[in-house]
């Protein structure tokens, strides 16, 4: 969402501002001072400005989520070994403690700054902006931000990245959709993760987990894969492989491109408009 | 819970605009929230005093206003009521609908008394 373009003026709001609202008169005795902003525009001005690095250096960002323990690190493992040479992966961990996903990650040879975000139970941009200082941009295809394992709160903070991945593991229940609704309305692509389980774990349904994704009027391509068996991992490296080619044309156009969905809802733009610096003083 | 670091995020912007029209204190302040936003209105009231104290807003009032959700449809064009995890068209069950409002994490407005000018 960004404060200029009257974009936060929804028709939820506009009676608000218009005609005798209540933001259009001064309440007695005090002023009132019309606003409309986001509440995490300090959040979406860091992360446009990450943004605008992941473009100047045509990396392609993808944000990560899921529940704790849903396969995403072991996902990440087994994507930079089949991408081999092919594609230069870098990956920013996100978790309360410890240095292990990001140690797991540097044995496969790629870098991997983590963030331990002590209590916070979400990446925000400006942790991210840190995490990019680290980081040689220039050397790098795919950024991935495995964000803290967590089906709510990482929904309501734009990193700058370019796509949402949720990760759904069949160990979970297939209404995880239904559940935490912001969170997979957020998603680009849905990954059904640990399919190899799917022979012992009967009550678990992709094609429930999809119909419950659509039902949040989300037309996001689901693929069910196991990163341990190899199975539907081709799929997903497609879709890695799409997704950078269309990173690198849009860096060519000087263009670029939000998630689907924005953490906080906005259905993406016509077309991409300025989200530069505007002051903040 | 992240209702905390968004209130944080709403007293940076408070306060900027306290500086900004010299006001001496806050008295108010208006948010729009909806149901698809990801935060919780009654957690933000909790994490409000908390984020305010010490502030020029620390006595103010934060009202909120829900915002019901509502879809278009993309598909036969009915406006229709819906539910968080819901979004289908009341009209013809399409899922292909566009939210017309349920997502607002809005500051609208702000109540202020203004120093006196010297």
């Amino acid at each position: 969402m960004c404060d200029t373009c009257g974009c936060n003026i929804t028709d939820g709001n506009r009676h608000l501002i218009e005609g005798d609202g209540k933001l259009a008169q001064t309440a007695s005795g005090k002023e009132a001072i019309s606003v409309l902003q986001g509440l995490l525009s300090a959040n979406d001005h860091a992360a446009a400005h990450n943004r605008e690095h992941f473009n100047r250096h045509a990396v392609l960002a993808v944000n990560l989520m899921s529940s704790p323990g849903s396969g995403k690190t072991r996902l990440l493992e087994e994507t930079i070994t089949a991408l081999g040479d092919e594609l230069r992966v870098a990956v920013v961990e996100g978790d309360l403690e410890t240095e292990n996903d990001a140690q797991r990650i540097r044995e496969k040879g790629v870098e991997a700054v983590q963030i331990t975000t002590g209590t916070a139970c979400h990446l925000d941009a400006h942790m991210v902006h840190d995490a990019l200082h680290q980081l040689d941009l220039d050397a790098v295809d795919i950024l991935f931000i495995e964000n803290v394992g967590n089906l709510v709160c990482p929904a309501s903070f734009d990193l700058g990245q370019h796509r949402n991945i949720t990760l759904l593991s069949v160990t979970e229940g297939d209404d995880k959709p239904a559940k935490y609704p912001v969170m997979f309305r957020a998603a680009d692509l849905m990954l059904i993760s640990k399919s190899d389980l799917l022979a012992v774990l009967d009550d678990f349904s992709p094609q429930k987990a999809e119909r419950h994704l659509r039902e949040l009027a989300s037309p996001a391509p689901v693929y069910t894969l196991s990163a341990r068996s190899g199975d539907g991992l081709a799929d997903w490296l497609d879709w890695l492989r799409r997704e950078h080619t269309a990173a690198l044309e849009r860096t060519a156009r000087g263009d670029t491109v939000r998630p689907a969905i924005q953490a906080d809802g906005q259905p993406l733009h016509a077309h991409a408009h300025d989200h530069g610096h505007h002051s903040h003083d | 819970m992240h209702e905390l670091a968004v209130c944080q995020g709403l007293m940076g912007q408070v306060e900027q605009i306290a500086r900004r029209e010299n006001a001496e204190r806050i008295t108010r302040i208006l948010l729009s929230i909806g149901p698809l936003s990801g935060v919780e209105a009654t957690l933000l009231k909790d994490a409000f005093p908390i984020a305010a104290a010490g502030t020029v807003a620390e006595d103010a009032d934060l009202a909120i206003e829900e915002q019901a959700v509502r879809v278009k449809c993309l598909s036969c064009g009915a406006e229709s009521e819906a539910s968080a995890n819901r979004l289908l068209c009341a009209a013809c069950g399409d899922y292909r609908t566009r939210l017309v409002s349920g997502d607002e994490m809005l500051l609208m407005s702000v109540e202020l008394e203004r120093r006196e000018s010297a």
